[in-house]
């Protein structure tokens, strides 16, 4: 039962990571993989102002700015200075890389005995759960503290999805989302499409940083080789959210996309438990989205033959 | 109002595929006027629109709109001025999104857009008011994504929706090549109606020689990247449909003279 309080607030920690990588590759159709060090820097620079001595709360704020200022620098690298899109992203992933050393100072930090949003959360659940330690649930006992976290997390998560579910459609949103959709059309009705992309861009890996670090206080280090592989956890998140729901509107698909990345997570959190080597994981995620990148050709063709 | 300067645009420069699709285009066109661009296939007519629009910049010359050189201007800031609906019904649309909300990015064209919602109700109620005059039952179709409806329905949307803000210059390229011939007939009536309810300045393409005779007061025809006639409006109350289509085999004669002569001169002297 604590496998599946940890696997589920994980999950929800990197719905947001999942969120980013569903503005970049499906809002704006651009494979932005800038991701794998935005999650790191978050963590780094939420990590390093924790034991810096600044309040857990502005280093978490200061992990978004972070990586959306990442995610901008890989937009104008593409839109200012016409680099293709995956090499923009690989360049900004590269440089981040001796950011974060530089940021952390050497490549691990712990967090174990500092304070954090997390255990914040933890002390909330005095107000939650009166003074009761372990709760009981259908016949587990669960430490209150736990349960807490994970349901502070949910709520923030919905939050956010929320925000960014309101944001899409204010006239900046529907903006942007005709930049992804029909750049052309988008630009002949007088918007800046090069200054959309940026901000998209920017937008996606800013929570990309923020899941960076929240899932840094939540394990209780940051490392900075712990980004490795984020960017195809994110878009396997993003296409089972896809397969979970009927209809492509903006709502569902938000909805999808943290579903997706909580599943994601379970289904790991199982395979580890039947004695998958955890050394194989990122093989086998990327296996996973090979098919279900190949699964709607494969069956496309199967239709016609 | 608008002023065409001289100007030149070649595509795929210095490789075999090089295009040189405009060579030397000048052009004054008056506020209020309407007129018609006809020529070939390929003779530079998308082009010259686009150049106005400003999809990519000239080559050189000059571009000037109410006195003021816009030949730098990029195409986002144009569009202010510019309403344009293309030869393509798929690049005047967001295929994903729904009617109204295509409908509201066209109804922000040239201003700024912020955090104020793109569907509020007293705009969709606007939205349907305006549709309606379409006649195709879209106003019932609101938030069906645009890339379900036919050509024909997305160009009567695109039509409405760069007209939405008043530009003060309407460019139509081809709107109504890819419809059938009553809906065809049903948009230029849509589109008469539009320019002469808000009086815009139009530069309209078309191939229908009997559209070019009908509509606007003025018709110019380009071949080869040039304009070759020019017809101001009491020329054209004159012209009929018979004469323009030979003006085309005029063309056509003379670039075949024009080859024949290349290649005697090559038998003769290579
Ligand atoms: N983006 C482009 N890249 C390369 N070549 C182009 C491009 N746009 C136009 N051309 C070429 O420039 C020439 C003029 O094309 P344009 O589209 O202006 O012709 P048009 O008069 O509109 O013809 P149509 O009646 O067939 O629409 C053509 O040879 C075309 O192949
Ligand atoms: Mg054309």
């Amino acid at each position: 039962m604590t496998l599946l309080i940890g696997s589920l607030t994980i999950g929800l920690i990197l719905s947001l990571l999942a969120l980013g990588v569903f503005i970049s590759f499906r809002i704006f159709n651009f494979p932005d993989i800038t991701a794998d060090g935005s999650i790191t820097l978050g963590a780094a620079v939420a990590a390093s102002m924790i034991v810096a001595g600044f309040g857990p709360l502005l280093a978490t704020v200061c992990s978004f700015i972070a990586g959306f200022i990442a995610g901008a620098v890989t937009g104008i690298l593409h839109t200012k200075f016409k680099i293709n899109s995956l090499l923009s992203g690989i360049l900004v992933m590269t440089a981040l890389y001796s950011v974060n050393l530089r940021v952390m100072g050497k490549s691990n930090i712990p967090l174990l005995s500092q304070k954090t949003v997390i255990t914040s959360f933890e002390s909330f659940s005095q107000y939650i759960f009166s003074s009761t330690d372990i709760i009981n649930i259908a016949g587990w006992s669960v430490p209150a503290k736990d349960l807490s976290v994970l349901i502070l997390t949910a709520i923030i998560i919905i939050i956010f999805a929320i925000i960014l579910y309101l944001f899409l459609k204010t006239n900046l949103g529907t903006a942007m989302r005709a930049t992804g959709n029909n750049a052309q059309m988008i630009r002949a009705l007088g918007v800046n499409t090069q200054t959309m992309i940026i901000l998209g861009l920017a937008l996606s890996n800013g929570l990309i940083g923020l899941s960076g670090a929240l899932f840094a206080q939540y394990q209780g280090f940051a490392d900075v080789q712990m980004g490795i592989g984020m960017i195809v956890l994110g878009l396997a998140s993003v296409i089972i959210g896809e397969a979970l729901i009927n209809e492509k509107t903006l709502g569902l698909l938000i909805t999808g996309a943290i579903m997706g990345a909580v599943l994601f997570r379970l289904l790991v959190a199982i395979a580890l438990r039947w004695g998958m080597n955890p050394n194989d994981l990122k093989l086998i995620t990327a296996g996973f989205v090979f098919i279900a990148l190949m699964l709607p050709m494969a069956l496309k063709r199967f239709k016609r033959n | 109002m608008l002023k065409i300067d001289n100007i030149y645009k070649t595509f795929n420069r210095e490789t075999v595929n090089e295009v040189k699709a405009l060579q030397g285009v000048s052009l004054h066109i008056a506020k209020g006027s309407f007129t018609v661009v006809v020529g070939t296939n390929g003779s530079g007519k998308s082009t010259l629109l686009n150049a106005i629009a400003g999809s990519f910049y000239i080559d050189s010359g000059k571009i000037f709109h109410n006195g003021k050189n816009i030949t730098k201007l990029p195409e986002h800031k144009r569009a202010k001025q510019i309403g344009m609906v293309f030869q393509n019904p798929f690049t005047g649309t967001a295929p994903d999104m729904s009617i109204a909300e295509n409908i509201s990015l066209a109804s922000k064209r040239g201003k700024h857009r912020g955090f104020g919602w793109a569907l509020k109700q007293k705009n969709l109620d606007e939205f349907k008011n305006k549709l309606k005059s379409l006649n195709m039952g879209l106003e019932e179709r609101l938030n069906n994504p645009i890339g379900k409806l036919s050509g024909g329905q997305r160009q009567a949307l695109t039509l409405l929706m760069s007209t939405w803000v008043k530009p003060q210059l309407l460019l139509l390229d081809e709107h109504t090549a890819a419809l059938d011939p009553k809906t065809a007939i049903k948009i230029i009536k849509l589109t008469e109606e539009i320019i002469r309810k808000d009086k815009l300045t139009t530069l309209m393409v078309t191939h229908s020689m009997q559209q070019a005779v009908n509509m606007g007061n003025r018709i110019i025809m380009m071949h080869n990247g040039k304009i070759v006639f020019d017809f101001d409006e009491n020329e054209k109350k004159h012209l009929k449909v018979s004469d323009l289509l030979s003006l085309f085999d005029e063309i056509r004669r003379k670039e075949q003279i024009d080859k024949s002569v290349a290649e005697m001169l090559e038998r003769n002297y290579v």
